[in-house]
């Protein structure tokens, strides 16, 4: 029962990510002026990619046509894992914040040696980058684990969830609103979104996520957009989830788990606008200024660690 | 007689054996005969470890050297007994490498002797009942290791100034334990542990006794600052010999910690714990930033040991502060979680030095800079060694995230809430979580510049390009080892009771498909349904993409994008270097790298560049802050030294008068 949960769980969120990314590029679109490719242009994009002919270089390895199924599949582990809809979880498979991140990480990992394996100038580039910032990311995201372990007492996502949904005047509690903060601008850049950098970019020197798969085409890049697009689903979700903790089903009855799955749809779109809204009015952050935008990240999950000590 | 005693007996026979095959076999089987006795030794110190470790007692009387100081004796317990395990399996694995690897200078005579006693050295040192059977072990590896590392002298000026540091350090840290062990045996009145634990000093000699063999330890154990001969002794050993000084003899300072203060000196006051959580969190931290932005590979390799032990080192001092402020339960998992990073850094720092040296082998090179490729030049060298890698940065599926996730939830379930709640503790695991995590971080970039730069790509020199694949000898021995971290890392749940088993640790229960539980924090792991739950995942993206490559299958061509641009030379992928650089900046106020850029202009104007030339130097702060003054001083001294015995009789017979008189001064006084 828990595993048909689950995989309603990661089909729901397969299906809405290209529509979150359709309806972020559409907002986008029409604030800066533009009419905008529509909603759906996602959607058509990845299935398009999907039935295309990759290209391999002369002399490319196998690590080409893996790593952008490694991405996906940790993409879709991480979505499997996080309580998108119901707090529901296999009993073998705890929704341990740490095993998320690290299967995150996988993915991460699995782009930066795709970057490499290229053995172009903008492949390198765009992976060193891209470690850099995840190798900055993680103390944010540990301290902000930290604290939102502090008052239950466990890392499982599924009852640090429980624990907000009962109460939910702890979510505007400070060592919250403090460890949410931090959160977002971590997933900002785990997913490459501005200011961090900048997804809609065309200019080779500024890109972190994109020089890694400039390489990649037709297949292989299908899945690496699907990959990534994931991870912002799965990363969005976690922040939505624990800021408005309503309508996440508390058991697994199909009218609980349909209403939880409009009630997410409605919440990933909204943060999704908020999002893109704010990126018109962002400009990218010079790469080495970034050290200092997570610096600041990481002092606000510091901060509520600490305060997670004074307010019991 | 039980295993522990066959053990026991076994070990100083095959010793003996493998140091006369060494001495008595012709050069040209001299690798083969005297490295699989070495393996030999190897394991049968592993059975023995085996046996400690299932709590069967075994006892081996090596008879008193000196009158007076009661008997040597072997006996290892539990906790003994795992690191002999670790011991003997890194021995084992390197010595059957060394079989293919070991040529020319490494595989004299004098080197193959040294390997047993090495070897064997290590296994003292665990396996020793007192302490002075503990410092003779001690010795034997110091003085085998050193050997060892003069092996290759002849050929590479670099090896004799990394001698002259490794013994320097060594007996430093061997001055260090004597005097400490020197106030406990004192005390206690008999050098056995048992007599010391009975009676520990209390007080200001508790503290003083604490302070030296802590010193002592750390030294071995390469942690920061007294790390300096790492980064120098293991790049210039032979691979067969770095992989066991860095995976088995290093971790030895832990087993001393760990005996220190669990066994001997387990009531301690605060400052001790928090004494160790500096050092352990300095040395993780700075160890892995140098390890970031190296690119010699064996360096690079040493840099990440310190981390490694710097990690354990803060998993022993939170123990202690946690014990100290009563929460044992926690106590316990993080107790657990140093032998967990002991014998996970074991599995793959073995693996990561016999690739790096299975790499020299067949390009003669060691600089990443100059490597790229190796993947399908050799990919039997280049799956172990990337297996490895992906545990050193602590990813799923492998040793080092199970390790990693056990340290996290120790350190994240201390409880610092309330009223009653510690301080320290308050301040410390904050502080604690974030050093570790960034430790993390900078670790996951480190080893994915190690594969993305040596593995992938294309060849940045020649000898790169012209690289093979190494002999069975070298590349088996290495997938067993990277076969190793991979089922550590499926399922852990036998190491961890075996780790909770050998510190006395309660709270750890195996569950599911070998998986590990942790009741004390209600926390649960197991890989193999984590596994299970990523491929039934899988099955859906196979399908789709063996759909689509059958209607659309992959097209090779000379150049997919290229931006616009032709892949002219192989230099202009990224290197290693190139590949830290953002990381260099970041921290630069850290690292302090000296660079110089010359610009040569054309003759013909002053806007038209001819060549530019980079070169980049790193220096280890710590060493340029703190050694090199030592160092001019006692050069200094030396020079008045020379200064005074300048060879002439008349001095020399005045000297003798003077030491005369002041003798005459000194009895008549």
């Amino acid at each position: 029962m828990t595993a048909l949960a689950l995989a309603w769980q990661v089909l729901v969120a397969v299906a809405l990510t290209p529509l979150l990314i359709g309806v972020m590029r559409q907002l986008r679109a029409r604030l800066e002026g533009r009419a905008g490719a529509g909603v759906g242009q996602p959607w058509r994009d990845a299935r398009k990619l999907l039935a295309k002919e990759p290209l391999a270089a002369d002399g490319a390895g196998p690590l080409m046509a893996a790593a952008p199924l490694v991405l996906v599949v940790s993409s879709l582990v991480s979505v499997a894992l996080v309580p998108l809809l119901g707090i529901a979880t296999l009993a073998w498979v705890p929704d341990d914040l740490f095993v998320v991140v690290s299967v995150l990480l996988v993915g991460t990992v699995a782009l930066a040696l795709l970057g490499l394996e290229s053995g172009t100038a903008f492949g390198g580039m765009g992976s060193s980058r891209h470690m850099m910032i995840a190798a900055l990311v993680e103390p944010t995201v540990l301290v902000a684990v930290y604290a939102l372990s502090v008052p239950v007492g466990t890392t499982a996502l599924s009852a640090i969830l429980q624990a907000r949904m009962t109460d939910p005047a702890t979510v505007v509690s400070p060592v919250s609103l403090l460890a949410l903060v931090a959160l977002t601008i971590v997933v900002l850049a785990e997913t490459g979104r501005l200011p961090v950098d900048n997804p809609a970019t065309h200019l080779e020197l500024t890109m972190v996520h994109e020089a890694m798969v400039l390489e990649s085409s037709g297949r292989d890049l299908g899945w690496l957009e699907l990959g990534s697009w994931l991870r912002l689903t799965a990363l969005l979700g976690l922040v939505v989830n624990l800021a408005l903790p309503w309508g996440v089903a508390a058991d697994l009855g199909v009218i609980a788990t349909l209403v939880a799955t409009v009630a997410f749809a409605a919440k990933l779109f909204l943060a999704g606008a908020i999002i893109a809204a704010a990126e018109v009015f962002l400009a990218k952050v010079r790469l080495f200024r970034v050290p200092e935008l997570l610096a600041g990240s990481f002092v606000l999950a510091f901060l509520s660690v600490t305060a997670s000590y004074l307010i019991v | 007689m039980t295993l522990t005693d066959l053990g026991l007996l076994g070990q100083p026979l095959l010793a003996v054996l493998a140091f006369a095959a060494a001495v008595a076999v012709t050069d040209q089987r001299r690798s083969a005969v005297a490295g699989t006795l070495n393996a030999a030794l190897g394991l049968a110190i592993a059975l023995t470890g085996i046996g400690a470790l299932l709590g069967q007692p075994g006892t081996l009387t090596l008879g008193s050297p000196i009158p007076g100081i009661g008997l040597l004796s072997l006996a290892p317990d539990r906790l003994g007994g795992i690191f002999l395990i670790v011991v003997g399996l890194v021995g084992a694995l390197s010595a059957w490498f060394g079989v293919g690897y070991a040529h020319g200078a490494s595989a004299t005579r004098a080197a193959w002797a040294a390997y047993p006693i090495f070897v064997w050295g290590m296994a003292i040192v665990p396996g020793a009942g007192d302490a002075v059977t503990f410092l003779l072990g001690w010795e034997l590896m110091a003085l085998g290791s050193t050997v060892l590392l003069l092996s290759e002298h002849a050929s590479r000026p670099q090896v004799r100034s990394a001698v002259l540091w490794y013994a320097a350090m060594t007996h430093l840290s061997f001055v260090l334990l004597l005097a400490g062990f020197a106030v406990l045996v004192g005390h206690a009145g008999g050098a056995s542990w048992a007599a010391i634990a009975a009676q520990p000093p209390t007080g200001a000699s508790a503290s003083l006794a604490f302070a030296l063999l802590a010193g002592g330890f750390a030294t071995k154990a390469g942690l920061v600052p007294v790390h300096v001969w790492l980064p120098r002794a293991h790049p210039e050993a032979p691979s067969h010999v770095s992989a066991p000084m860095s995976a088995a003899m290093v971790k030895l300072g832990v087993y001393g910690l760990l005996l220190l203060c669990t066994r001997l000196l387990p009531e301690g006051p605060h400052w001790w714990g928090i004494g160790l959580l500096l050092l352990g969190g300095a040395s993780a931290v700075y160890g892995i930033l140098q390890a970031s932005v190296t690119s010699d590979l064996k360096r690079l390799l040493a840099y990440s040991t310190t981390e490694n032990l710097g990690l354990m080192v803060t998993g022993l001092a939170v123990a202690m502060l946690l014990r100290t402020a009563g929460q044992r339960a926690v106590a316990d998992v993080a107790l657990v979680a140093v032998i967990l990073l002991v014998v996970s850094h074991a599995a793959f720092k073995t693996v990561l030095f016999l690739g790096a040296g299975s790499i020299l082998h067949a390009t003669g090179e060691r600089d990443l800079d100059r490597l790229g490729g190796l993947a399908r030049l050799m990919p039997r060298t280049a799956t172990a060694t990337s297996i490895a890698a992906l545990a050193a940065a602590a990813l799923p599926i492998s040793s080092g995230f199970v390790a990693e996730w056990v340290l996290l939830q120790s350190l994240v379930h201390g409880d610092t809430r309330g009223p009653g709640a510690d301080r320290v503790i308050a301040i410390a695991l904050p502080i604690t979580v974030s050093l570790v995590a960034l430790t993390a971080g900078l670790a996951l970039l480190t080893f994915v510049k190690v594969v993305g730069i040596a593995f992938l790509a294309r060849a940045r020199s020649e000898s790169a390009g012209a690289a093979h694949e190494s002999p069975a000898t070298m590349t088996v021995p290495l997938l067993v080892g990277a076969g190793l971290v991979v089922a550590l890392g499926l399922v852990p749940g036998w190491v961890a009771s075996g780790a909770a088993y050998a510190v006395g640790a309660s709270g750890v229960e195996q569950v599911g498909l070998g998986g590990v539980a942790l009741p004390a924090v209600t926390a649960l792991l197991d890989p193999v349904a984590l596994v299970l739950m990523a491929v039934a995942l899988a099955v859906p993206v196979a399908v789709v993409t063996a759909r689509a490559a059958r209607r659309a299958p992959r097209r090779t061509v000379d150049l997919p994008w290229g931006c616009g641009g032709v892949r002219v030379d192989p230099m202009m992928q990224y290197t290693a270097t190139s590949y830290a650089e953002p990381l260099v900046r970041v921290f630069d106020d850290a690292l302090q790298p000296t660079r110089d850029l010359d610009v040569t202009h054309t003759t013909e104007s002053r806007y038209l560049v001819r060549a530019v030339a980079f070169r980049q130097r790193m220096v280890d702060q710590v060493e340029r802050g703190l050694y090199q003054p030592v160092l001019g001083v006692l050069e200094a001294v030396g020079d008045v030294g020379r200064r005074a015995q300048n060879g002439s009789i008349q001095r020399y017979l005045g000297f003798s008068f003077t030491a005369l008189v002041v003798v005459l001064l000194v009895v008549t006084w």
